[in-house]
């Protein structure tokens, strides 16, 4: 290349001309270049913009979602409207079916309390000025409040005819007041809560008893319906988790062991390269066709429970394995055939060569392709809805067999919610953590490919 | 090395052994799939149910859609079919004889109440004044003219009707994978039709016309309500179909129209006065009932007043409760296990 740019300095009587020829040249040459950085440059602030405005958006939207309304009232459990019989003690002799059968009964008693007069009690007292009805009063606190003071009870019966200061939860729709979501100019007619109540609301929050408190419930507790203010990532996120449990326990041995046999044992033929390009086709399959895949085999054939973390589990291994097979072999094809003569030189097993010797040196890949294998299985969302993991589920799964959903899924599904207001931040909340989790995991890949490159 | 092997192989193994016994454990929590109207108030009921009853866990609610729902439902007996199906329209004939060739028989119907379907533009717009003829004008790919079929004319609701305002006509109506389509077309297009006053022609040319739309100005939602209103964001001339209880929780940016003069409330349609409503259904698996705990629990508490009664938790999210006799009479059916037959949905 470097000799036909530049004309050997042996001169004749046409190197001035030559020479005028490259400076004359040379401005256009340069401008050229500089045009060329700055194109760079600007596809480089176009895409940088791209990913800063889709940040700062969800940014915007969702970290408001991380603290919510919280009420403090003083919360007397009032013996005459929690008239139940004391808690069940198991006695000497009692069978232990006897007794669970009885401590049901007893909780089912506590259940059929009016903890929404308690409730309602406690509101007075803590704004007794103000004027409303029992409807309009527990329209500002959540629904499953009521709950939480049973819950409360079932665990300290000893409360009855106390008064604790409580952290309550405020309604969806009061959040959405006090934020400022909703227009507050807006008649009455178009808003959901009555006047009575957002008076209150707004008494409430000037005299203190309303606080924006961190949202910890987001990530404690499960999806919600009936109580929206208090719908969390819990479930999704255990779900989450199992799915990547099962990719990790299938997909890596699979994949490593078949990369490992295609590189560096099988023949080289016809039926090996046809190999080789299946793996490359499937790793280019759309993800939804895994779905499909999965509902007519996993489910309708296996028998496998819908809705569950297993079956999403093995789908995501389908969609995983080729991705983890194809970083896999071209680390293994990386390493420096020397090493494995080497090996082999010294007497060592073909087998003893790759399990010593070569796969060693290929972790760091392996690992990074595991991680981003597993990142990229962990935002998947469209085979999940094929096989029924976008149901509505208010429990976290016990085991990768009992139903639940999973982290993008529960985005989809509160991006759908009709309370439009208040599920537009909390679905950019979602997105925030399962951005947060997928940013960990890469950091995750890049510190330990750099320790392991280091020791290696 | 070795270790890494053997961790391998104890973990694959562990996988299959949790896929056999997969087959073998029964499932413990009530499985629903179906309609995405009905899908909120069946998961506020489920959720208060894992509340009110310790021993059992709270069921499980998919959608899918009135038809995917059904679909699923007649799968089949077994673990892994659901054992209730929403649905926001009846169980169809054929939907029951495809229940029956795969071994389900015992389907139980429970109507829940009812849902009303409102037609809301955004809350900057004119007041919208609909009658059913409107609709179809507005959306038919042929109207009557002068007694001819010609392809639609209208551009603009005033053009319809001097009383409508002056917008572009432009209308997003669920798809016809929603019940919600069916109850459009049986209470709005087709009185629409009717009134239009369409030329003499035999009954399936005629039925075919009525229910031809054009595609220009009609967008069809296969999503749910929030696509909708995605749409009216996006392009703020829209009409769109909701439910009543999406249009309640978005009064803030929605205005409901009025359709033969009657404005759409929990009042108007319990009364019958306000014409586009429907009754919601779910339908029971009778074969499951014994096999998978709590079905029996879950429809009495659905149906207690504390859930679908008057006042109940489900009103205020937008469920119209059914007079409480119809209720009862539900639940008499349920308890004597009544099944529904092909014969029973005809006409």
């Amino acid at each position: 290349m470097a000799e036909t740019s530049i004309q050997p300095p042996a001169a004749s009587s046409t190197s001035g001309g030559t020479l005028r020829t490259i400076r004359a040249g040379l401005a256009r040459r340069h401008a050229r270049e500089r045009r060329f950085r700055a194109y760079g440059i600007a596809a480089i602030c176009a895409a940088l913009s791209a990913v800063v405005i889709l940040f700062g958006m969800i940014l915007v939207k969702g970290v408001p979602a991380f603290t919510q309304a919280t009420l403090r009232l003083e919360v007397f459990f009032d013996p005459e409207i929690i008239d139940v019989e004391p808690k069940p003690v198991q006695a000497a002799g009692q069978s232990t079916a006897d007794f669970r059968r009885e401590m049901l009964d007893w909780q089912r008693q506590v259940t059929l309390v009016n903890w929404n007069r308690i409730i309602e009690a406690a509101l007075r007292r803590a704004a007794p000025d103000m004027e409303f009805d029992a409807r309009q009063g527990l329209s500002i606190v959540e629904t499953s409040e009521r709950f939480v003071l049973r819950d409360r009870f079932v665990g300290d019966p000893d409360l009855l005819g106390k008064t604790i200061k409580l952290d309550l939860l405020a309604s969806a729709n009061a959040d959405n007041w006090l934020k400022g979501n909703i227009d507050r100019s807006l008649p009455d007619a178009q808003q959901q809560l009555s006047a009575p109540a957002r008076a209150l609301a707004d008494h409430l929050e000037e005299t203190g008893l309303i606080r924006q408190a961190f949202a910890w419930h987001i990530f404690t507790n499960v999806d919600s319906r009936s109580a929206p203010a208090s719908a969390g990532l819990a479930g999704a996120f255990v779900g989450s988790l199992y799915m990547m449990l099962v990719v990790l326990v299938l997909a890596v041995p699979l994949g490593v062991g078949s990369a490992i046999y295609l590189e560096e044992f099988a023949p080289k033929n016809r039926f090996t390269d046809l190999i080789e390009v299946n793996i490359n086709n499937l790793a280019a399959v759309p993800s939804i066709v895994f779905g499909l895949l999965g509902a007519a085999v996993f489910i309708n054939y296996f028998r496998l429970p819908l809705s569950a973390p297993i079956v999403g589990g093995l789908v995501l291994t389908l969609m995983t394995l080729p991705t983890i097979i194809i970083a896999t072999r071209s680390s293994l094809r990386a390493v420096p055939p020397s090493l494995r003569q080497a090996a082999l030189g010294l007497g060592a097993s073909r087998m003893q060569t790759v399990f010593h010797h070569v796969l060693p040196v290929t972790y760091p890949g392996i690992l990074t392709a595991t991680i981003i294998g597993v990142a990229q299985a962990l935002g998947e969302t469209a085979p999940l809805l094929l096989i029924g993991m976008n149901a509505f589920v208010a429990a976290v799964p016990a085991t990768p067999l009992d139903q639940s959903t999973a982290l993008p899924v529960q985005i989809y599904l509160w991006q759908g919610n009709e309370n439009r207001n208040f599920f537009e931040a909390r679905t950019s909340a979602a997105i925030m953590v399962l951005l947060g989790l997928m940013i960990a995991l890469n950091a995750l890949a890049i510190f330990l490919r750099a320790r392991l490159e280091r020791r290696g | 090395m070795n270790s890494f092997s053997i961790a391998a192989t104890t973990a694959a193994i562990a996988v299959a052994a949790s896929l056999g016994s997969a087959a073998a454990q029964s499932r413990d929590t009530i499985q629903i799939a179906g309609s995405s109207t009905v899908l909120p108030f069946a998961s506020i009921v489920a959720e208060e149910f894992g509340q009110a009853f310790p021993e059992f866990k709270a069921p499980v609610v998919g959608s899918g859609g009135s038809s995917g729902g059904l679909r699923q439902f007649c799968q089949g007996v077994g673990e892994n079919t659901v054992d209730i199906a929403n649905a926001s329209r009846r169980i169809r004939t054929g939907e029951i004889e495809a229940c029956n060739a795969a071994g389900v028989s015992q389907i139980l119907e429970i109507q829940i109440g009812y849902d009303g379907i409102v037609f809301a533009t955004s809350a900057d717009k004119g007041d919208f004044a609909l009658e059913p003829v409107h609709v179809f004008k507005a959306i038919a790919a042929q109207v009557p003219v002068d007694g001819e079929m010609v392809d639609n004319p209208y551009t603009s609701w005033s053009e319809i009707d001097p009383s409508l305002p002056d917008q572009p006509i432009s209308l997003a109506i669920p798809a016809s994978n929603h019940g919600t389509r069916e109850v459009f077309e049986e209470r709005v297009i087709n009185p629409g039709c009717e009134a239009a006053g369409l030329p003499e022609m035999e009954e399936e040319a005629r039925e075919e016309a009525c229910l031809a739309l054009r595609q220009d100005v009609v967008v069809e939602i296969a999503g749910d309500y929030t696509e909708t209103l995605a749409r009216l964001q996006s392009n703020p001339d829209t009409v769109g179909v909701f439910g009543l209880s999406f249009y309640d929780q978005n009064r803030d940016t929605l205005k409901v129209a009025t359709v033969s003069g009657i404005s759409p409330s929990l009042e108007t349609i319990a009364s019958g006065e306000y014409p586009v409503s429907r009754p919601l259904f779910f339908y029971v698996k009778g074969e499951h009932i014994g096999s998978v705990p709590g079905i029996e629990e879950y429809v009495e508490f659905f149906m207690s007043d504390q859930m679908a009664g008057a006042g109940g938790a489900l009103e205020t999210a937008g469920l119209i409760p059914q007079p409480a006799e119809d209720s009862e009479e539900v639940l008499t059916n349920f308890r004597e296990r009544k099944a529904l037959t092909a014969a029973d949905v005809k006409g």
